[in-house]
């Protein structure tokens, strides 16, 4: 039931310990994320040829390919999004009201895919996808398992990325319904004559809010940054994209990077703006 | 409208939490539940919301068996134990709830919220969240909310436990005035004895998923019908004493025994309002302790065999009567409850 509040750990900090000590600490901290990133910022705006120059960042907008696999990326990671949610919050729910027994048994299952390796989950999706198109060859599923792999949209990546966003998603939706007692909330809803999906959507979602808005930027992160499992799928994802074009142009790849967390930043700001405005 | 339990059973694994409970509340009246943690009582409340199914028997809301019917179609506004406010919405659509699942039109959800509202003493806290209340307040719109749909039954469940004492005390009053006023059927689940016995019409003391004893709070506290009862509702002495025939005899006086004695050697059970104390400079007990209470200063006194005894006097006896003094202990003359004993010599006498 313990949450913590932004303005409790503010004030932690504000009683804590004298201030060179946390300074140290800070600029340590501050060095060790600054300094990659600077040194990558410099490297896509500066040349010996030709001194200070934004071409980097001008190709990127005419490279080919970036606009359709940006986009796929985030279609992937708007559809992970829903699926991740629609499956896992109404899961943890019920495990909550009816089964307060099975939650160790939800966090480990959920914990798997972080030890799992990702090129495990390649190798058994791949042998699965062709020994299934061997195996269903005969039969209208056939189709289906086509339909899944085609370029434009990866259904199958879809299917995978939910895998891996299951940790990211259970560890939010947890905090958030940590910090809401659930039981009581549903039964006063159920009392005055809600039903299941009205009380999901109009008790439940609108109290978590943040705990959602967390699990969705997660997803999204993540998908916007996997490469192992569509690369080695064989499809042009935005990740799977900055590597290829990397191969030509060092400079435009690091520039693609920096862009690509600036858009995730700018997401993230976003989603915490949309998500802590209502509450206090 | 009245609501009958039937032979209701209830297990969870080994643990039995109704064990066949028989019970009727009449229409208009204010029941309370009363028992130790564990005894069934919200279990009970429970069936009757539709969060729980019992195993066996049935739940009777005007003679209809709803025990199957599911908890978003049952007829009974509740109110619960720890703070249940929707901590998205503001007071007035935390009352206006129940309207909205019910799709009525906004100007009436309105009307019917600030009604309510004004009924349990907030009218200005419409546009106030939940974490702007406080808690008495909180429970205040809870109450409104379950009463909004006008329901037939109105289900309490320690909705005072979080509450300070004062607040308590004040709020559970405003319930009994509303819930009187309303004529609505009541069933309120308590383990604070206190609160039973000051706002229930009656009282049903449960132990173990049964029923001990159902009757008017005064009937209660006086004539308990069980050993059980007595020691749960108000405090009680055990004190050792010798049954002859049908009378027993303690501190020196012989009584009047109500029922019938499990044996010779007995403990009675004598409420500390009922033990009298008078200063006696040879007298063979000694005031080991007082605890003053306002209107009553309850007294620990030592008898003559070592065993102890607690007794209550008036407020304004507790200077005379300050401990260090030798005193006389007696008792009212009235028939007295005794159980098998189970105080022994070192024990002290008292529960």
């Amino acid at each position: 039931m313990v949450a913590v509040t932004p303005q409790s750990s503010a004030r932690a900090v504000a009683v804590g310990g004298s201030g060179w000590g946390r300074r140290a600490v800070l600029v340590v901290a501050a060095a060790y994320f600054l300094v990659p990133l600077v040194i990558a910022i410099s490297f896509t705006v500066y040349n010996e040829v030709q001194g200070f120059s934004l071409g980097a960042y001008g190709r990127i907008v005419t490279s080919p390919g970036f606009a359709t696999s940006f986009l796929t990326s985030l279609a992937l990671a708007a559809v992970t999004i829903v699926l991740v949610l629609v499956l896992l919050l109404p899961a943890m729910i019920a495990v909550r009201l009816g089964a307060p027994g099975l939650r160790p048994v939800l966090e480990t299952i959920t914990t798997l895919p972080l030890i799992v390796p990702p090129i495990t989950y390649v190798v058994g999706i791949s042998s699965a996808l062709r020994e299934g198109a061997d195996a269903l060859a005969a039969t209208p599923f056939w189709a289906t398992i086509i339909a899944i792999q085609d370029d434009r949209f990866p259904v199958v990546l879809v299917l995978a990325y939910v895998i891996l966003a299951l940790p990211f998603a259970y560890r939010s939706l947890d905090a958030g319904l940590r910090a809401i007692d659930v039981v009581t909330l549903v039964e006063a809803a159920r009392n005055l004559g809600a039903s299941w999906p009205h009380l999901l959507l109009r008790v439940i979602m609108p109290n978590l809010r943040s705990a959602l808005a967390g699990a969705a930027f997660l997803t999204l992160a993540l998908v916007l940054g996997e490469y192992t499992i569509a690369a080695l799928l064989g499809y042009q994802t935005f990740p799977v994209w900055i590597v290829t074009i990397s191969g030509n142009d060092g400079q435009l790849s690091v520039a693609l990077s920096i862009l690509s967390l600036v858009l995730i930043w700018l997401l993230l700001i976003t989603l915490s703006r949309a998500s802590g405005r209502k509450k206090p | 409208m009245t609501v009958e339990f039937r032979a209701l059973r209830r297990t969870y694994g080994a643990t039995t939490a109704l064990d066949g409970l028989d019970l009727t509340v009449a229409q208009g009246e204010l029941i309370a539940l009363l028992g130790p943690s564990g005894c069934g009582k919200t279990t009970a409340l429970r069936c009757v919301a539709g969060f729980e199914t019992p195993d066996s028997g049935a739940v009777l809301i005007d003679g209809k068996d709803v025990t199957r019917v599911p908890a978003n179609r049952r007829d009974a506004g509740m109110v619960f134990q720890s703070y249940s406010l929707f901590p998205n919405l503001n007071a007035r659509d935390n009352v206006a709830f129940g309207l909205r699942v019910r799709r009525r039109p906004t100007a009436e959800r309105h009307a019917r919220a600030a009604e309510l509202l004004a009924l349990v003493g907030l009218p200005d806290h419409g546009d106030r969240f939940p974490h702007q209340l406080s808690g008495g307040q909180q429970q205040r719109v809870a109450l409104a909310r379950a009463l909004a749909l006008q329901p037939r039954v109105l289900l309490l469940d320690e909705p005072l436990s979080a509450l300070d004492a004062k607040v308590r005390v004040t709020l559970r009053e405003e319930i009994r005035r509303l819930q009187l006023e309303l004529g609505i059927t009541t069933v309120f689940v308590t383990h604070d004895q206190e609160e039973a016995l000051s706002v229930a019409d009656r009282v049903a003391v449960l132990r173990a998923g049964r029923l001990e004893q159902v009757g008017a709070p005064a009937e209660i506290y006086d004539r308990p019908a069980t050993p059980f009862v007595a020691e749960f509702v108000g405090t009680m002495n055990h004190v050792p004493g010798r049954v002859t025939g049908d009378r027993v005899e303690v501190f020196g006086r012989s009584l009047p025994v109500d029922g019938t004695a499990p044996g010779e050697l007995v403990d009675v059970l004598i409420r500390p309002e009922a033990v009298l104390v008078t200063p006696a400079e040879d007298g063979g007990a000694l005031i080991l302790a007082s605890s003053f209470r306002g209107s009553t200063a309850r007294l620990r006194v030592q008898l003559a065999d070592q065993s102890e005894v607690l007794a209550d006097v008036p407020g304004h006896d507790a200077v005379r009567l300050a401990p260090g003094l030798r005193v006389e202990v007696g008792v009212v003359e009235r028939p007295v409850l005794v159980t098998a004993r189970t105080s022994g010599d070192q024990e002290p006498a008292v529960a």
